[in-house]
């Protein structure tokens, strides 16, 4: 069974047309993978659909621009698959 | 459809708010300087404005369904596809529909067509930013009530 971090991993592979090898769970969406805002977008719809979720951009970028997160959190793959799953989790209960 | 004026769109035939898809006609115009040049001796309607006719078709759509809270600027278009050559005087309509609505960005899909047969289709992303300035929101509620939308009912 494919974890939440495989499955984020090939919808940036697939998506983005980054070799999967070189997707690692320590990558930086942006700073590592140079995925751009359009691209993310992309990735974000690719994600919506296959989790079921709607993952929160403007709440997380709003945190972002405030100072009081990190893009470490929101967009290093390892975070990224725990807010999904998360999301996941906020939204079964 | 005034090309000049990049308002591609002449009327809102229907809307259903609910089921999330809009219905928009508009008659390419007979004359225009855009004309002149896509082509000299044969007069073809530009792809690109296709392209338009869709984004707005469907960016008024996602504006109904959010209240008009915000503007829907168009950043990406995927899968477009031009099945036929659009002429002036041509007739068309353009049925559009939100397939998701994501966190920031709406993601839609369209077809335009002419006497019933497909004559375009595309897959439409749109960012979901704060209207520029106040001025520009109401030129943009002008420009929506010109096309007779709800815009009072809708963001009372």
């Amino acid at each position: 069974m494919s974890t939440t971090y495989d499955k984020v991993a090939d919808i940036i592979a697939e998506t983005c047309d980054i070799p999967r090898e070189s997707i690692k769970p320590d990558s930086h969406a942006t700073k590592d993978l140079e995925i751009d805002s359009l691209d993310f977008l992309d990735i974000a719809f690719a994600i919506d659909k296959a989790f079921g979720i709607k993952l929160p951009l403007e709440q997380w970028t709003q945190e972002v621009n405030d100072g009081t997160a990190s893009t470490e959190k929101y967009f290093v793959l390892k975070n990224l698959s725990t807010r999904i799953d998360e999301l996941i989790a906020a939204k079964g209960a | 459809m005034r090309l000049e004026y990049f308002q591609m769109i002449d009327r809102i035939v229907e809307v259903d708010l609910d089921a999330r898809r809009l219905r928009a006609a508009c008659t390419v115009p007979k004359e225009s300087p855009i004309f002149e040049g896509h082509f000299p001796t044969y007069p073809l309607m530009p792809g690109v404005l296709l392209i338009e006719c869709m984004a707005q078709t469907t960016g008024w759509l996602v504006c109904m369904l959010g209240r008009f809270s915000a503007m829907p600027f168009l950043a990406g278009v995927k899968e477009g596809k031009f099945r036929t050559l659009v002429f002036p005087g041509d007739r068309l309509e353009f049925d559009g529909s939100v397939v998701h609505e994501g966190s920031g960005y709406t993601i839609a899909e369209c077809v335009g067509r002419r006497d019933g047969k497909k004559v375009c289709d595309a897959q439409l992303t749109f960012r979901i930013m704060p209207f520029p300035s106040p001025q520009f929101r109401e030129a943009f509620f002008a420009w929506g009530e010109r096309l007779e939308l709800p815009i009072k009912e809708l963001v009372r």
